[in-house]
C-alpha cells in the first residue's frame, strides 16, 4: 500500500522470495505436492502438485513487481526475476540437502517421488539448475503479469482460472457429459488413461475465455444497472424469467448431474442448512456458538431413534422405537431441537462473547459424549449407533437414493433460506441486529432480550435439527463419531467465508467448503491446513466474506472512501 | 403534576449500598438535573429508573404507576427513555437507520416517519447525513444522533446521560443548546452531568448527589449561587 514511501531493494525482493520459497518446501514436505502430482491439469504437461509450486513463484514475482513501482519496468521484472529465484534456491536447497542427508526420518513425504517431480526428473544437480532458471522465469512471468494494463491482466488470470479448474474436475466432466457427448469432446481431454486435458484442450479453453471475457469486459455491461434502466413492468419479467431459469435449473439439477454429483449436492445442502441456522446465531444475533453440532445430532437422533426398525435386545439394536415414519418423524427432530436450542440458551443468557464460546462448546461435547456413552447405550446405541433409520416416501416416490433425496435437501433450503430471507427483514431481525451490535443499547431501545436471545437459538437449532434428521435418513444410519466438533468448526468457517449475516454467503461459502473437498478428494488430508490457510488468507484480502451482508460491506469500504470525518474507532473508544 | 417520582430507593451492587434512600420527583414538562462527582451514584439511578437494576427498597413511578413490575424493555415502551453515557450509536447503521431502531417499541409507520422528520429539524447535521454511516460521524454528531434516537421512542420523560462527556467544548456548548430546544419543545428531561456549571445554566431544578444521597435539592437559580455547590462542583473559590 505504502509502496511510494520507500524504494523496494534487492534485498526486499530476496525476502520476499525467501518467505515464499518457505511456503513452497512447507507444502513439498507435507506431502501436498506429491499427492496433488497425480491429478494432472494438462495431461502429459503439468500437474496440479506442480501447479501449485508454480503459483507460489508466480505470486511472489507479482507481489515483487507490484512493490517495486515507481522503479522502471526493468526494474520490476528484475526484481520478480530475482523473489522467483530466491524461492526456487530454498527448493534446490531441499533437493540437494535430500540427496545427501535421509530427510524421510522427520519428514515421511520428502521421498525420492518428491525430488522426481521437482527436479523434473533430470537427476539432482542438472534437476536443481532447470529448477532455478524455471524459478526465475516464472518470477518474471509473475512481474510481467503485474506489469499488464488491468484489464488484459484479469483476462489473462480469468481464462487460467478457467484453464484450472476444468482441468482439475475433468473427470467429472467426462462422467457429467456422458457417452454421446463425450465421443465429440474426446479430443478436449488427454488420452490413454493421462488425466487432465489435452494441450489443444487446454489452449482452447484459454483463448475462448480470454475471448468471451475481454469482449465482455469492453462493453463493460452491469447486468444489475441493465434492469433497473428496463421500464418497470419488464423489469418485472426479467425478475421473474431469471428467478423461473433458476428454478428449472435446481429443479432439473440431479439429471444433469448425476449420481455423483447428486450426492456431492446433497452433503453442501445439508451444509447450507446448517450454514442458515448458524448464521442467524452468530450472523444476526452475534451469538458465538461453537457447539452448534449438538442440535444436528439431536435432529439426527431423534429422526434415528423414532423412526429404526432395529428394535430388540442385541447388540447393535435399541430397547425402543415409536416406529413412526419419516413425516412423523421429521416435526418432532425439529422440535427436539428447539427444545434444546432454548435449554441452552436459558443459562447463557448474561453471558458474552469469549464466555458464550467456551459453554456453547461444551454444550456440543456433552451431547456427542452422551451419544457414544455406554449409559444411554440401550436407547440410543452408544458407540454403535442406531441403523435401519427411516427413509422419507411420498406416494411412490422414496427418498432413498441421491438423486431423489435432493429434492429433500433442496426443500428444506428453499424453506430455510425464506425463512431467513423473511426473519432478517422483519421486526425480530432488527431485535437480532440491534442485539449484535450492542445489547445495551439494545436494552435502552426497548428490546427484549431474553425473547430475543431465546428465538435466535431456537431458530437456529431448529434449522440445524432439519439437516440433522435428513443427514440421519440419508445415511440410514447414525453413529456418534459423526458428530464431531468439526461440524461446528466447518459451519462456522463457511459462514465466515461466505460473509456473515449474509445468506448467499452462506450458499457460496457451503460450496467452497463443503463442495470443493468433496470434489478434490486428494484435499481431504490437508483439508485443516487448507481450512487454515484459507480462512488467514480470507481474513487478509477480504474480511467481510465472500459475499457479503450490505452493513459490512459499507463498513469496511465506505469507511474507506468518506475519509472526511473522522475514524469510528476514535469516536468510540475514549469515552468511558 | 410530578411524572417521575423516585421514593427512597436503596439500590446495591452485590453488597456495595449504592443508593442510599433516593427521592426525587421530575414534573412533567421540566428540566432537571442531577449533579455529582465520580461516583456518587448518578448512573446507577439512572440504572435503576430504566430497569436494569433492581431497588431493594423503595418505589419508582412513572405519571402514578409503580415501575416495580416492569422488565428493563418494557419500561421503554411506557415512555422512560435514556441516551445512554458514551452515546453507544449503531456504528454500522446509517443515521436514518439509527433513528429507526430507536422507533422500535412503536408500530405507526407515519408516526416515526413524522419523529425521523422532527429529529432532522432539531438536528439538520443529521439531516445532512442522513446516509452516511454512523461510525463515522464525529463525536459530537454521534451524540446528536444518541439523543435522536432516545426521541424516537417518544419518551415521556428523556434520561439524559453524560452527554457532555469527551466533547470538544465547543460541541459541549452546542449539545447543551440542543437540551435547551428540547425542553422548549415540551420534552421533560432528566439530566445527569458532570458538567455542573453548564447544568445548572440550563436546568429548571437540580439535585446533589453524594456517595449515593441526595444533600441538596433546590432550584439552579439558588444552587448556582449556594456556596458548598460553588466550592465542590463549579470551582469558586
Amino acid at each position: 500500500m505504502k509502496a511510494d514511501k520507500y524504494r523496494f531493494t534487492v534485498p526486499d525482493a530476496m525476502r520476499l522470495g525467501l518467505i515464499s520459497g518457505a511456503g513452497a518446501v512447507l507444502v513439498s514436505l507435507v506431502g501436498m505436492v506429491k499427492v496433488f502430482n497425480e491429478r494432472g491439469i494438462i495431461a502429459g504437461v503439468v500437474s496440479l502438485g506442480q501447479i501449485m509450486i508454480l503459483l507460489i513463484l508466480l505470486i511472489a514475482g507479482y507481489i515483487a513487481a507490484r512493490r517495486a513501482t515507481g522503479g522502471s519496468r526493468w526494474a520490476g521484472l528484475l526484481q520478480g526475476g530475482l523473489a522467483g529465484l530466491a524461492a526456487g534456491a530454498c527448493l534446490a536447497a531441499l533437493v540437494l540437502l535430500g540427496s545427501v542427508i535421509n530427510l524421510r526420518a522427520m519428514f515421511v513425504s520428502a521421498s525420492p517421488e518428491l525430488y522426481k517431480i521437482l527436479t523434473f526428473d533430470q537427476g539432482v544437480v542438472t534437476g536443481a539448475g532447470i529448477l532455478l532458471v524455471v524459478s526465475a522465469a516464472v518470477g518474471v512471468a509473475g512481474a510481467l503479469l503485474r506489469q499488464l494494463p488491468s484489464r488484459p491482466r484479469r483476462t489473462v488470470i480469468v481464462a487460467s482460472v478457467w484453464m484450472l479448474t476444468l482441468g482439475l474436475l475433468q473427470e467429472l466432466l467426462r462422467l457429467t457429459l456422458g457417452g454421446d457427448a463425450i465421443r465429440v469432446f474426446r479430443w478436449m481431454f488427454g488420452t490413454g488413461g493421462q488425466k487432465g486435458l489435452s494441450i489443444v484442450g487446454a489452449v482452447l479453453v484459454f483463448a475462448v475465455v480470454a475471448v468471451v471475457h475481454y469482449q465482455w469486459t469492453a462493453r463493460n455491461v452491469n447486468p444489475r444497472a441493465w434492469t433497473r434502466s428496463l421500464p418497470p413492468d419488464r423489469q418485472r419479467a426479467v425478475r421473474w424469467g431469471s428467478l423461473a431459469l433458476v428454478a428449472l435449473i435446481l429443479f432439473s439439477l440431479p439429471n444433469i448431474l448425476g449420481v455423483y454429483l447428486s450426492e456431492v449436492a446433497n452433503a453442501i445442502g445439508l451444509f447450507v442448512l446448517l450454514g442458515l441456522g448458524l448464521n442467524i446465531v452468530v450472523g444476526f444475533a452475534g451469538l458465538l456458538d461453537l457447539g452448534y453440532v449438538a442440535f444436528f445430532a439431536i435432529g439426527a437422533y431423534v429422526m434415528g431413534v423414532a423412526t429404526t426398525t432395529a428394535v430388540g435386545t442385541g447388540s447393535g439394536l435399541i430397547v425402543y422405537s415409536p416406529g413412526f415414519n419419516f413425516w412423523q418423524a421429521l416435526p418432532l427432530a425439529v422440535l427436539a431441537s428447539v427444545l434444546a436450542g432454548v435449554i441452552l440458551g436459558i443459562p447463557v443468557l448474561k453471558m458474552r462473547g469469549d464466555y458464550l464460546a467456551i459453554v456453547t462448546l461444551g454444550f456440543g461435547e456433552i451431547i456427542r459424549i452422551l451419544a457414544i456413552s455406554d449409559f444411554l447405550k440401550p436407547y440410543i446405541g452408544g458407540s454403535q449407533g442406531i441403523v435401519g433409520v427411516g427413509v422419507g416416501q411420498i406416494g411412490s416416490f422414496a427418498f432413498d437414493e441421491p438423486q431423489s433425496l435432493y429434492y429433500l435437501v433442496l426443500a428444506g433450503c428453499l424453506l430455510a433460506a425464506f425463512v431467513s430471507t423473511r426473519l432478517k427483514d422483519s421486526r425480530i431481525g432488527r431485535a437480532w441486529m440491534a442485539m449484535r451490535e450492542d445489547e445495551d443499547v439494545a436494552q435502552a431501545i426497548g428490546i427484549d432480550l431474553v425473547k430475543t436471545k431465546l428465538l435466535a437459538f431456537a431458530t437456529g437449532a431448529a434449522f440445524s435439527g432439519l439437516s440433522g434428521a435428513i443427514f440421519a435418513s440419508k445415511l440410514g444410519s447414525i453413529y456418534p463419531h459423526s458428530f464431531s466438533l468439526l461440524i461446528s468448526i466447518n459451519a462456522l468457517s463457511l459462514i465466515i467465508v461466505g460473509g456473515m449475516g449474509s445468506i448467499p454467503g452462506v450458499i457460496i461459502g457451503a460450496l467452497a467448503l463443503a463442495g470443493l473437498p468433496e470434489l478434490l478428494r486428494e484435499f481431504a488430508e490437508f483439508r485443516l491446513l487448507v481450512y487454515g490457510a484459507a480462512l488467514m488468507a480470507m481474513m487478509l484480502l477480504r474480511p467481510e466474506g465472500l459475499w457479503p451482508e450490505e452493513t459490512r460491506r459499507r463498513e469496511l469500504h465506505d469507511a474507506a472512501e468518506g475519509g472526511e470525518s473522522e475514524p469510528a474507532s476514535e469516536a468510540a473508544v475514549g469515552t468511558n | 403534576m410530578a411524572i417521575l417520582e423516585v421514593e427512597n430507593v436503596h439500590t446495591y451492587y452485590g453488597n456495595i449500598h449504592a443508593l442510599k434512600g433516593i427521592s426525587l420527583t421530575v414534573n412533567e414538562g421540566e428540566n432537571v438535573t442531577l449533579i455529582g462527582a465520580n461516583g456518587a451514584g448518578k448512573s446507577t439511578l439512572l440504572k435503576t429508573i430504566s430497569g436494569l437494576l433492581h431497588p431493594k427498597q423503595g418505589m419508582i413511578r412513572l405519571a402514578g404507576e409503580d415501575l416495580a413490575a416492569y422488565q428493563a424493555h418494557e419500561i421503554v415502551g411506557k415512555g422512560v427513555v435514556q441516551a445512554p453515557e458514551g452515546r453507544r450509536v449503531f456504528g454500522r447503521l446509517t443515521v436514518s437507520e439509527n433513528l429507526e431502531m430507536g422507533a422500535y417499541t412503536r408500530v405507526d409507520r407515519s408516526g416515526i416517519a413524522d419523529g425521523i422528520e422532527h429529529v432532522f429539524t432539531l438536528f439538520p447535521r443529521l439531516k445532512e447525513r442522513h446516509n452516511q454511516v454512523a461510525g463515522t460521524l464525529s463525536g459530537g454528531e454521534q451524540q446528536m444522533l444518541a439523543i435522536g434516537r432516545a426521541l424516537m421512542a417518544r419518551p415521556r420523560v428523556l434520561l439524559l446521560d453524560e452527554p457532555s462527556m469527551g466533547l470538544a467544548p465547543i460541541l459541549v456548548q452546542s449539545i447543551f443548546e440542543t437540551i435547551v430546544q428540547l425542553h422548549a419543545a415540551g420534552t421533560t428531561i432528566l439530566l445527569v452531568e458532570q458538567n455542573a456549571r453548564m447544568a445548572l445554566q440550563i436546568a429548571d431544578r437540580g439535585y446533589v448527589l453524594q456517595t449515593g444521597q441526595i444533600i441538596l435539592s433546590d432550584t439552579a437559580g439558588n444552587l448556582r449561587q449556594n456556596e458548598m455547590v460553588q466550592k465542590a462542583y463549579l470551582g469558586m473559590a
